[in-house]
């Protein structure tokens, strides 16, 4: 029977939300186990067995596992890896770091960006923006390593008990690769990866000024704040806020691009999004393709307008 | 010191691309091809970095069939100092791509490799990340700085949570994201000197590379299309919509 290792993330003590849409991609292939590289991980390896079906929480505590670098995470993966078919990652930025540095070192291929599961070895994927997808076959006689698309899943339910295992690992890790500094942009708003409703701005807001009309409607909906590249790359808004191809995958139940044209790097971040609500002065502007309710005006007028109507 | 930058030759970012009907690949008959956009602003920080003095040489390779000579003239016109064509399918994995940048990094004795964070055709975003495990070297991906103090590097990421800076020692490998830097439009002149750069041309033989893919893949399919929207005159009509479909 196939075992999968999946590899929990954790930022200052928090289990990453990703772990539990992993977990629920990992049952359809085979048992599994998931891995806590931490600095006291106590609590997030509590956290990780919660998530129901999953068969044991493997706990690898070591100072250099505070910050997740990928030099020194994979070669304590691939300590743990003898045991195991499969072993995934999220498509998270220390997903995509570490998973093909672990695929490497086992001298195996990598599956990015899981979607579906059609068999053991045989997934589908997106490619070229997510305007075509394709099967990926993969040899059974090899370890297969892979990072799940987690807009693709929904989170494993809560209630599991899975029992806690601490480690030891037998790997030499790497002094070339240093932490030096996080700067976040933080904040109280719900996390766009997560939020059921997220507010996108693009270009069209004009300025960093401008993009508080944007928070504005944000806060009115409890919803999170997402950016085009453009807006991004004008400073508008920090680059984690980037929804797209080459940001952040997104399927919020509910999404509002205002100034945005809908380029289609833009939109391969928000085709599992559930309405799509777009505001846009130019009628011709490519995001009304793809929009479920589109409003032609100047997102001046039309955004002070929708907050004072929702009361 | 020399710098290593690949390229890859893909459908250019603005085409909107068809899946064939007979599901076995994209239609690339007449589709403008380009350099991949992030290996575009790898070569612009390879450049840049030469510029500063920091570094001697910027050598360019592309594994590929031999239409990718196109994008090494390219890269050459931007400035790379020579490029380099490893034959190859245009479909090799990025394992394999690894491996054979490995070889190349060897022999060139290059200390540093950027390359781009992902290809915009298989979005893979893997090369990287694999060259440096098979280096056995430090790896600094999605990159939106990079600071050069003498055998080592400070490189700022950009991660889920915002900025994250680390400090890695050379050799490295490098991958560049969208805000690195803005690349320079070639010039004319530029172009016409270009071609008279060399073009080495190898095989993966030669560099001792294995080019079987492991991945079979198949079944390409377009994405299952949104149903069609409507258009709402007024905020009144936005507010009733959402209402009716409980969203509000
Ligand atoms: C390799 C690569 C990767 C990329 N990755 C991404 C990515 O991940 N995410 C991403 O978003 N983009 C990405 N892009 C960029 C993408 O191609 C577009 O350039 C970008 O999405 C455009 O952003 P925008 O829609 O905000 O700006 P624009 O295309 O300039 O559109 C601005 C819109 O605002 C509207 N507008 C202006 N003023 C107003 C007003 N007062 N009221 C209402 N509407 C107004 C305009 O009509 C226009 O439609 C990538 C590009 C490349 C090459």
């Amino acid at each position: 029977m196939a075992k999968v290792l999946v590899i929990g993330e954790q930022a200052d003590g928090k289990l990453n939300d990703a772990i539990a849409k992993v977990v629920n991609c990992a049952q359809a292939i085979g048992e599994v186990d998931v891995a806590i590289f931490a600095k006291g991980g106590d609590g997030v390896a509590a956290e990780a067995a919660k998530i129901s079906g999953v068969n044991k929480v493997l706990l690898v505590e070591n100072d250099v596992n505070e910050h997740a670098l990928a030099a020194s995470l994979a070669p304590q993966i691939v300590a743990l890896a003898a045991e195991y078919t499969h072993i995934l990652g999220s498509s998270s930025t220390v997903g995509r770091d570490v998973m093909p540095r672990v695929a490497a070192l086992l001298d195996v291929a990598q599956v990015t960006d899981i979607m579906s599961v059609e068999g053991e070895y045989s997934f589908k994927r997106p490619v070229y923006a997510g305007n075509a997808i394709v099967n990926v076959d993969v040899p059974n006689d090899k370890k297969l390593v892979g990072t799940v698309r987690v807009a693709s899943f929904k989170a494993a339910d809560q209630g599991g008990s899975a029992a806690v295992e601490s480690v030891n690992v037998d790997a030499e890790i790497p002094t070339h690769t240093r932490f030096v500094s996080t700067e976040t942009s933080g904040g109280d708003r719900p996390d766009l990866q997560s939020a059921k409703v997220v507010v996108s701005g693009g270009r069209g807001v004009g300025s960093e000024e401008n993009f508080a009309v944007i928070y504005s409607l944000a806060d009115k909906l409890g919803a999170g704040v997402g950016a085009s590249r453009a807006a991004v790359d004008s400073g508008f808004a920090p680059s984690d806020l980037q929804v797209g191809q080459t940001g952040k995958i997104i399927a919020p139940e509910l999404y509002f691009a205002v100034g945005i044209s809908g380029a289609i790097q833009h939109l391969a971040g928000i085709k599992d999004a559930g309405t799509i609500v777009a505001i846009n002065k130019d009628a011709d502007a490519p995001i009304f393709e793809v929009a479920d309710i589109g409003l032609v005006g100047d997102l001046f007028s039309v955004l002070p307008e929708l907050e004072a109507a929702l009361g | 010191m020399k710098i290593l930058v690949p390229v890859k030759r893909v459908v250019d970012y603005n085409v909107r691309i068809q899946v064939k009907s007979d599901n076995s690949g994209v239609n690339l008959d007449g589709v403008k091809m380009s350099v991949n956009p992030f290996d575009e602003i790898a070569v612009e920080e390879a450049l840049r970095i030469k510029e500063r003095g920091e570094a001697e040489e910027v050598i360019a390779v592309t594994i590929g069939d031999s239409a990718a000579q196109e994008q090494l003239r390219t890269v050459l016109a931007m400035g790379c100092d020579r490029a380099i064509l490893v034959e190859a399918p245009s479909d090799l994995e990025p394992l394999a791509v690894a491996k054979t940048l490995k070889a190349l990094v060897e022999k060139e004795d290059a200390q540093l490799v950027i390359a781009g964070k992902q290809a915009i055709d298989d979005d893979s975003g893997q090369v990287a990340q694999m060259l440096a495990a098979l280096l056995s070297c430090a790896q600094a991906t999605f990159a939106s700085k990079i600071e050069l103090a003498g055998d080592s590097a400070k490189v700022t990421r950009e991660v889920d949570a915002g900025l994250e800076t680390i400090e890695v020692d050379l050799p490295a490998v490098v991958s560049a994201d969208l805000r690195l830097n803005e690349p320079r439009y070639v010039k004319l002149p530029d172009i016409m000197k270009a071609k008279r750069k060399p073009i080495d041309t190898l095989s993966l033989a030669e560099l001792g590379v294995d080019g079987t893919n492991q991945l079979t893949v198949s079944n390409w399919s377009a994405p299952s299309a949104r149903e069609p929207g409507i258009k709402v005159e007024d905020v009144a009509g936005l507010v009733g919509k959402l209402k009716e479909k409980g969203l509000l």
